[in-house]
């Protein structure tokens, strides 16, 4: 097969890669802020099951719960999801499983906020909604960069576990091709396209740090 | 008769068992300069923190001038409304031991964010106000610098300004320069006597006590949650009346 042929069909792979990893990002990084709050709530039960929430996902494999939430519908209520419902759980998937790893990232951010900050801005009258959002915020986000880029990171090379429902991304490309050509070049070339990615996100983390370097506390 | 600044009744004050404000009264009247000294643990920060809104009273009434904040009903304190309460925050400032800056925000936004934020005052005259504020404090020229570039004294003289740029009607401050060099001491102490001198109501929680005689009106000592003597500043300190005052200013040389 020509090598032109090869990269085509390696780089539409990248695009469902890259979708898989936007669509997740979107969904997770809010639905992550939630579960967060959630599990910080004083109202227990709400916080018992924020826990047990995170703790499922966390302490479960993804490419079981990718699975789960694909064939889950059918074995449990005799539900017929169509062709396209691969698209449906793998975004369900990914966000439900990275909204528990961000959730926790976020908590340990707003947790190591010293509670001097919270009484400084509570004595000044802001309320409670204006000290998040312009005083705690800004600083958790500076306090958390580093492990939200490890974890983005992981988000980039684990888009592969979608191949387990069938999708086409990158990896399943190389796969498919490896087994035509009986070649191990297309595996290659998607590893060294998966860590191109991966530099870019450094890349972009490290201007991010950068920007907010502009104080220490 | 003018209502008082600030006036604190029958304050009592609880962390589990542990009673930490034992039936406190005080009155601030405007101008006062009050002093509060005692031994470590004695509950001063607890009194503070009750009159700052950040910890609620179990018992006992609170008010700022007209405004009552809190009031006693059936041996309970039972507080007003978040509309009260946000009215109260606009009466008074807190100055902390470890200052509180945000460190996300320059020396500038520190000042003029709450102004702008809170009281929503347009943000050049919270600029002007806070411009002249820093010129006060000695730290002209520091505005566009973030706290961390700046020394505790100064990160210090920050937070007063800050508080003071609410215009409140009493500055409260708890130690403020307990976290300090005695060379940056002071600098944050001349700053609070220029405010004395110029007739703002302050309630000071210190460990100074040559300052607390020299500038305070009155001075309370306060030990296990009880005031157990109160008075003219020189005369508390120069001639306490109880054994417990005296064994506790015997550990300070007398400056
Ligand atoms: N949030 C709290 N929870 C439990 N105990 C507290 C709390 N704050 C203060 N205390 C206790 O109250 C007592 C008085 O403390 P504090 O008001 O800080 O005294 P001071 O400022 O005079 O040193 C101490 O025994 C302290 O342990
Ligand atoms: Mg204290």
């Amino acid at each position: 097969m020509e090598f032109g042929v090869m990269m085509g069909i390696l780089l539409d792979g990248l695009q469902l890669t890259v979708l898989i990893f936007f669509v997740t990002l979107l969904g997770a990084l809010p639905l992550g802020v939630v579960v967060a709050l959630a599990r910080m709530s004083r109202f227990k039960p709400l916080s018992l099951v924020a826990q047990f929430y995170i703790s499922i996902l966390r302490g479960t494999p993804l490419m079981l719960q990718l699975m789960a939430i694909m064939f889950g519908p059918y074995y449990l209520f005799g539900l017929e999801m169509g062709t396209d419902w691969k698209f449906g759980a793998c975004a369900i998937g990914f966000i439900l499983n990275y909204a528990a790893y961000f959730a926790e990232i976020y908590r340990s951010g707003i947790q190591s906020i010293p509670r001097g900050q919270y009484e400084a801005a509570s004595v000044l009258g802001y309320t409670k909604a204006q000290t998040f959002m312009k005083i705690v915020l800004p600083q958790v986000i500076k306090r958390i960069l580093p492990a939200m880029g490890n974890e983005i990171i992981t988000l980039v090379k684990d888009t592969s576990l979608a191949f387990v429902l069938g999708i086409m991304e990158m990896f399943n490309a190389a796969k498919a091709l490896a087994a035509r050509e009986v070649s191990m070049v297309p595996y290659a070339i998607a590893a060294l396209i998966y860590w191109l990615f991966c530099l870019l996100i450094e890349f972009v983390m490290n201007k991010i740090e950068k920007r907010l370097d502009y104080y220490h506390d | 008769m003018t209502n008082a600044v600030v006036s604190l009744q029958n304050a009592k004050k609880s962390f589990g068992a542990n009673q930490v404000l034992k039936d406190i009264s005080l009155t601030v009247q405007q101008g006062d300069v009050l002093a509060i000294i005692g031994p470590s643990g004695g509950g001063k920060s607890t009194l503070l923190r009750c009159m700052t809104l950040l910890e609620t009273l179990d018992d006992g009434s609170l008010s700022y001038g007209d405004l009552e904040v809190c009031r006693r009903q059936n041996g309970r304190a039972v507080y007003g409304g978040k509309d009260v309460l946000a009215k109260a925050k606009g009466r008074f400032g807190l100055v902390f031991q470890n200052f509180n800056l945000f460190p996300h925000y320059t020396v500038l936004k520190n000042i003029t964010d709450p102004l702008v934020s809170v009281q929503k005052m347009p943000r050049p005259e919270a600029e002007a106000r806070a411009v002249e504020l820093l010129a006060k404090m000695g730290l002209s020229g520091k505005e566009a610098m973030v706290p961390c570039e700046l020394s505790g004294g100064q990160q210090q003289r920050v937070a007063i300004a800050r508080a003071l740029a609410m215009n409140p009607d009493v500055l409260f401050f708890d130690e403020p320069t307990s976290a300090l060099d005695p060379e940056l001491t002071r600098e944050v102490l001349k700053v609070i006597r220029d405010l004395a001198s110029e007739h703002m109501t302050m309630v000071i929680v210190t460990h100074e006590m040559s300052f607390a005689r020299d500038v305070a009106d009155r001075i309370i000592f306060m030990d296990g949650g009880v005031i157990v003597e109160q008075g003219p500043a020189e005369q508390l300190i120069n001639n306490p009346q109880h054994n417990r005052t005296r064994a506790f200013l015997s550990n300070y040389t007398q400056g």
